[in-house]
């Protein structure tokens, strides 16, 4: 198999790999939160595009599974991040060269990066052979790579470069000064005469005392005396520089165009590794979702909200797992309970977990079975307080609607707290008009709302309810549960925490 | 270099830690006075007076016989010994105020200074060797012999001269000659000062035709910039030459702070023998024996802070305490037993330091650990809570005591009834002595003193403050068992004035 790119399987699947704008669903689930954390310090990797682009077909991800499985390894996570770093170091030394001005500093920032490059291929490709790859991604990569080192035009700039560090490293001259003259000449063995000084004050010596030694900035820039004797410098090893000045012009785009590529893709899992291992090191579950495209019948056992989770990490805190599964015909999990309860995060998790899975990505949980939709379709209740309540509504609907007509019977669809702004019975009739519709597309979905009613609408529909301590109903677990609703046994709880029940109230009124 | 003279192979430290109840001693032994008496008006002395009295409990007896014999050398030639002591605090004042502070200035001007304080030490310490080799032989100390043989080895003609070369050359006449390699990006790197090779060599080579390939440039007048950077390029060449220069005068700096610390502590011997000895009062070196040979036994010991603090000369005592461990001391008040306790504890911390002591005669064991317990009059807030922390202040002693340690209790445990405190005493005493703790122990509780008493230990000697058939005491103490009256009625009656005391007089005429 040709290599093509570590991120997708063929090259077609590339199209709107370079996608810029962010899924409109992105905000609604918090996975604009979750991607800026993912990318957190890799901009100059551009990786969002990546993570913007879901994947359409199974195989993509499955490949993309290889890959993120194979890296687990941290042999070779680090191996790549060895690589990574070079890489870099490489942009940096060649940025460097750029920015300044005298030729022969120019040409030793050149050779010294067309060095880190070579370093880096060639590790890279050791460490690979021996390596025990079984990702096809990882495979047909490595066959490239090697052929690559193997060539002519790798090795013998390797070693052409290899040849001038190690003349240049041995490169000593002397600078006398003398009011305003300078004499430049090769070094001849004189004596170290800063030794000779400590060596005549030692008796004195008492422990330790200050250091006295200044600090120079070691700026990258040369000025124009340095220069002046670096070229006299050049001026007694001739030779040396005329090869150091033919190299740089032999070589002006040295780093192979693939190579390069696969440094930018293979950050996107490097950044998702890195950034679910904070979480597994905080005891939290991460794993490969069984991803299908016919069975919608979905699960995931200890599953989290990652934008929350990455907030409570900060705090030196875990977030409350859930679990939730949909058997046939059930298609939608209709979320009601007490408010501050959690039903706001378990609606975005589940959304979250089937994005990530279509991205190829390890999701939250223990263990996942997820769809692989079509669209990702959300509506989330927003806070802002608008004047003209019927206004909102219609705006409201409007959005709906559209939603509506976009979805598929392979879409995946979440609706927070629609409605809530609007009288009780226009929120009843609305919302069940909504779900009705939904069921009948028979797709997958969350409903999250405070009209218990909705929960039994039908055999698609599943009741879930968020829960609070039995001994202490203020306080609410965040734990998600598949029940039957109802709104009283909340408030009786309530009731009784504060002795309003009825037979506390005859209690306290008889006394 | 080290001057060595208070620890045979080691420096004095200034700022070691003292024991941690040395304010409690301070303030009951009345240390201040001594301490004064040492330094005058120099805050320097003062500190190293405090310093090495307090932390003496740590010495050994051998360390204590090198020090006595350094203050015997020191007695008998006081003016080379002060003479020293000037030399290094003129030395220590000139680096500080004749030159510039080091602090945050480029090699160059560094080296500049540098040089400069190292020729006023090169004459500091020439004077300090003209010293050695004038008086070396009137010394008799292992300490001092030591210390002027070692300047007269390490500080030779041929060492002056060699130093005197290099703070020559050290002033660049001919330029900086630098090596160095190409560090990143080809700037040059590992800039390091070289010996400028001889005018003769570089004849030689003419001669031969050997002389290496050079090119020069020159920076024009008027290139700021371009001096700039030559200067740069010669305090990175001179950078560690400098460094090395700087660190040595802040070894010379720290050898003669040393020399003055440790010479500090004889001059406050001196100080105080002077002051003495215009008095008239008696000194002696100590005998120190090891713990364990339970000796303590003094004549003429008077309380050295009582005797600074007033005109007439104070009243000796003499005791013989060998294999005693609980020394019992009651009797009249104002009797002198405070006194006795404190010249007692003084004698002790001073013997351990290696200074004289106030007594005709001293011997006594060394002690690591020196505790006071004194009753506290002025924490008296409430009557519950100064018991309380009576008790606590023994609570803290008791876990620092060490093994030999010696302590002195004055009136403890009087912030309660004499029965609850004796029971208190005896048991705590009882306690304390079957760990090896050595007790002098000062106390009115007639039933704690009599119920040891009583026990008929061998190892507890009595001591009781005497007055005579007519009232007034003689402050000296005699053996003597407690006896249930204390004489606060003397007191009374002297305080209460002349009435009483011309009765008296009356009467025995």
């Amino acid at each position: 198999m040709p290599f093509h790119s570590i991120l997708f399987p063929k090259t077609k699947g590339r199209d709107g790999a370079d996608a810029v704008d962010m899924p409109e669903c992105f905000v609604d689930l918090n996975l604009d939160q979750i991607i800026d954390a993912v990318t957190a310090g890799k901009q100059e990797y551009n990786l969002k595009p990546f993570f913007y682009t879901p994947l359409q077909n199974l195989d993509a991800i499955q490949y993309r599974h290889e890959i993120m499985r194979a890296l687990e390894n941290p042999v070779l996570f680090d191996q790549i991040k060895s690589f990574a770093n070079k890489m870099r170091a490489m942009r940096e030394q060649l940025a460097q060269a750029a920015k300044l001005f005298y030729t022969y500093q120019k040409q030793r920032w050149v050779l010294d990066a067309v060095q880190t490059y070579c370093d880096a291929v060639q590790e890279l490709a050791e460490n690979q052979s021996s390596s025990n790859l079984q990702a096809r991604g990882l495979l047909a990569f490595r066959e490239y790579l090697t052929e690559y080192v193997n060539s002519e035009r790798f090795m013998s700039l390797h070693a052409e470069a290899q040849t001038l560090l190690d003349d240049l490293s041995q490169v000593r001259y002397c600078v006398r000064i003398k009011d305003n003259s300078v004499r430049v000449r090769k070094y001849q063995e004189e004596a170290d005469y800063s030794i000779q000084v400590e060596e005549t004050f030692a008796k004195f010596r008492q422990g330790a005392v200050k250091d006295y030694r200044a600090k120079f900035s070691e700026g990258h820039e040369m000025n124009h005396v340095e220069a002046q004797i670096l070229d006299r410098v050049a001026q007694l090893y001739p030779d040396l520089f005329l090869r150091l000045d033919t190299f740089c012009e032999n070589h002006t785009h040295f780093a192979d165009d693939i190579i390069r590529t696969f440094d930018r893709e293979i950050q996107f899992y490097v950044a998702y590794l890195e950034h679910i291992a904070r979480f597994k090191r905080a005891g939290l579950s991460f794993c490969y979702p069984r991803v299908s495209d016919t069975d919608k019948q979905v699960c995931a056992d200890e599953a989290f909200d990652l934008a929350l989770a990455y907030k409570l990490l900060n705090q030196n805190a875990l977030p409350v797992y859930n679990d939730f599964y949909l058997q046939d015909p059930e298609r939608i999990l209709v979320v009601t309970g007490p408010n501050q309860g959690g039903k706001t995060t378990f609606a975005r998790m589940f959304g979250q977990l089937h994005y990530l899975a279509s991205l190829g990505c390890p999701v939250p949980g223990n263990r996942a079975q997820l769809f692989l939709y079509d669209k990702l379709l959300t509506h989330f209740e927003r806070e802002e307080k608008i004047e003209n309540l019927r206004g909102k509504l219609e705006d409201d609907l409007v959005r709906i609607h559209m939603l509506v007509q976009q979805a598929t019977p392979h879409s995946v669809i979440i609706l927070n707290e629609i409605f809530n702004s609007t009288t009780l019975q226009d929120a009843i009739f609305l919302s069940r008009e909504i779900l009705e519709k939904i069921m009948a597309l028979d797709a997958l979905g969350v409903f999250v709302t405070f009209i218990d009613e909705l929960a039994s609408l039908g055999e698609k529909t599943v009741s879930m309810v968020s829960t609070v301590m039995p001994d202490n109903p203020a306080v609410h677990t965040f734990k998600i549960v598949r029940q039957p609703a109802d709104r009283l046994a909340y408030a009786l709880a309530i009731a009784d925490k504060y002795r309003l029940t009825y037979d506390d109230l005859r209690a306290r009124l008889q006394a | 270099m080290n001057a060595f003279l208070l620890f045979r192979d080691r420096d004095f430290d200034v700022t070691a830690k003292l024991p941690p109840n040395h304010p409690d001693l301070v303030q009951d032994l009345e240390l201040s006075t001594l301490f004064h008496a040492m330094a005058g008006e120099d805050e320097f002395l003062l500190e190293v007076a405090k310093q090495a009295v307090l932390s003496g409990l740590r010495n050994d007896s051998d360390t204590i016989r090198y020090r006595q014999d350094i203050l015997r050398d020191c007695l008998n030639h006081a003016a080379p010994v002060r003479d020293m002591y000037s030399i290094a605090v003129e030395a220590i004042d000139r680096e500080r105020k004749d030159y510039f502070s080091a602090l945050s200035s480029s090699p160059s001007t560094m080296m500049y200074r540098s040089t400069d304080v190292m020729q006023m030490f090169v004459g500091m310490l020439k004077k300090l060797k003209r010293i050695a080799d004038e008086h070396a032989a009137h010394f008799a100390s292992e300490g001092f012999t030591r210390f002027f043989a070692m300047l007269q080895r390490e500080l030779d003609e041929e060492y002056f001269a060699r130093v005197q070369q290099h703070l020559k050359e050290l002033k660049f006449n001919h330029g900086v000659f630098i090596s160095a390699a190409l560090g990143k990006g080809n700037k040059g790197a590992d800039y390091i000062l070289r010996k400028l090779p001889d005018k003769r060599s570089g004849w030689m080579e003419r001669l031969f035709g050997a002389k290496p390939r050079e090119y020069i440039f020159y920076i024009p007048d008027r290139d700021e910039n371009g001096f700039r950077a030559l200067s740069e390029l010669q305090n990175r060449g001179i950078n560690l030459a400098a460094n090395a220069l700087a660190q040595s005068n802040d070894h010379i700096l720290s050898f003669f702070k040393l020399l003055r610390a440790e010479l500090a502590f004889y001059i406050g011997c001196l100080n105080l023998q002077q002051r003495l000895a215009q008095k008239g009062e008696p000194l002696c070196f100590p005998l120190p024996v090891s713990a364990d040979e339970r000796k303590h036994s003094f004549h003429g010991l008077y309380d050295v802070c009582l005797t600074l603090s007033m005109e007439p000369r104070v009243v000796g005592n003499a005791a013989n305490a060998d294999a005693k461990q609980l020394v019992v001391i009651t009797g009249a008040n104002q009797g002198g037993k405070s006194t006795l306790l404190r010249g007692i504890g003084l004698a002790q911390l001073m013997m351990q330091c290696g200074m004289f002591v106030p007594a005709e005669s001293f011997c006594a064991e060394v002690c690591d650990g020196l505790f006071t317990h004194y009753k506290r009059e002025e924490d008296a807030t409430m009557e519950s809570g100064k018991f309380d922390e009576e008790l606590k202040r023994m609570s803290d002693i008791v876990d620092r005591l060490t093994p030999n340690s010696m302590l002195l209790c004055n009136e403890s445990f009087v912030a309660t009834n004499e029965r609850e405190g004796s029971e208190i005493a005896r048991q705590i005493v009882s306690a304390l002595l079957e760990q090896g703790t050595r007790i002098f122990f000062v106390t009115h509780l007639y039933e704690f003193a009599r119920g040891i008493y009583d026990q008929q230990r061998r190892d507890a000697l009595f001591l009781r403050a005497e007055r005579q058939p007519d009232g007034t005491r003689t402050f000296k103490l005699m053996e003597g068992e407690p006896l249930q009256t204390s004489y606060g009625k003397d007191l009374y009656g002297k305080i209460f004035g002349i009435a009483s005391a011309n009765a008296q007089e009356r009467v025995d005429t």
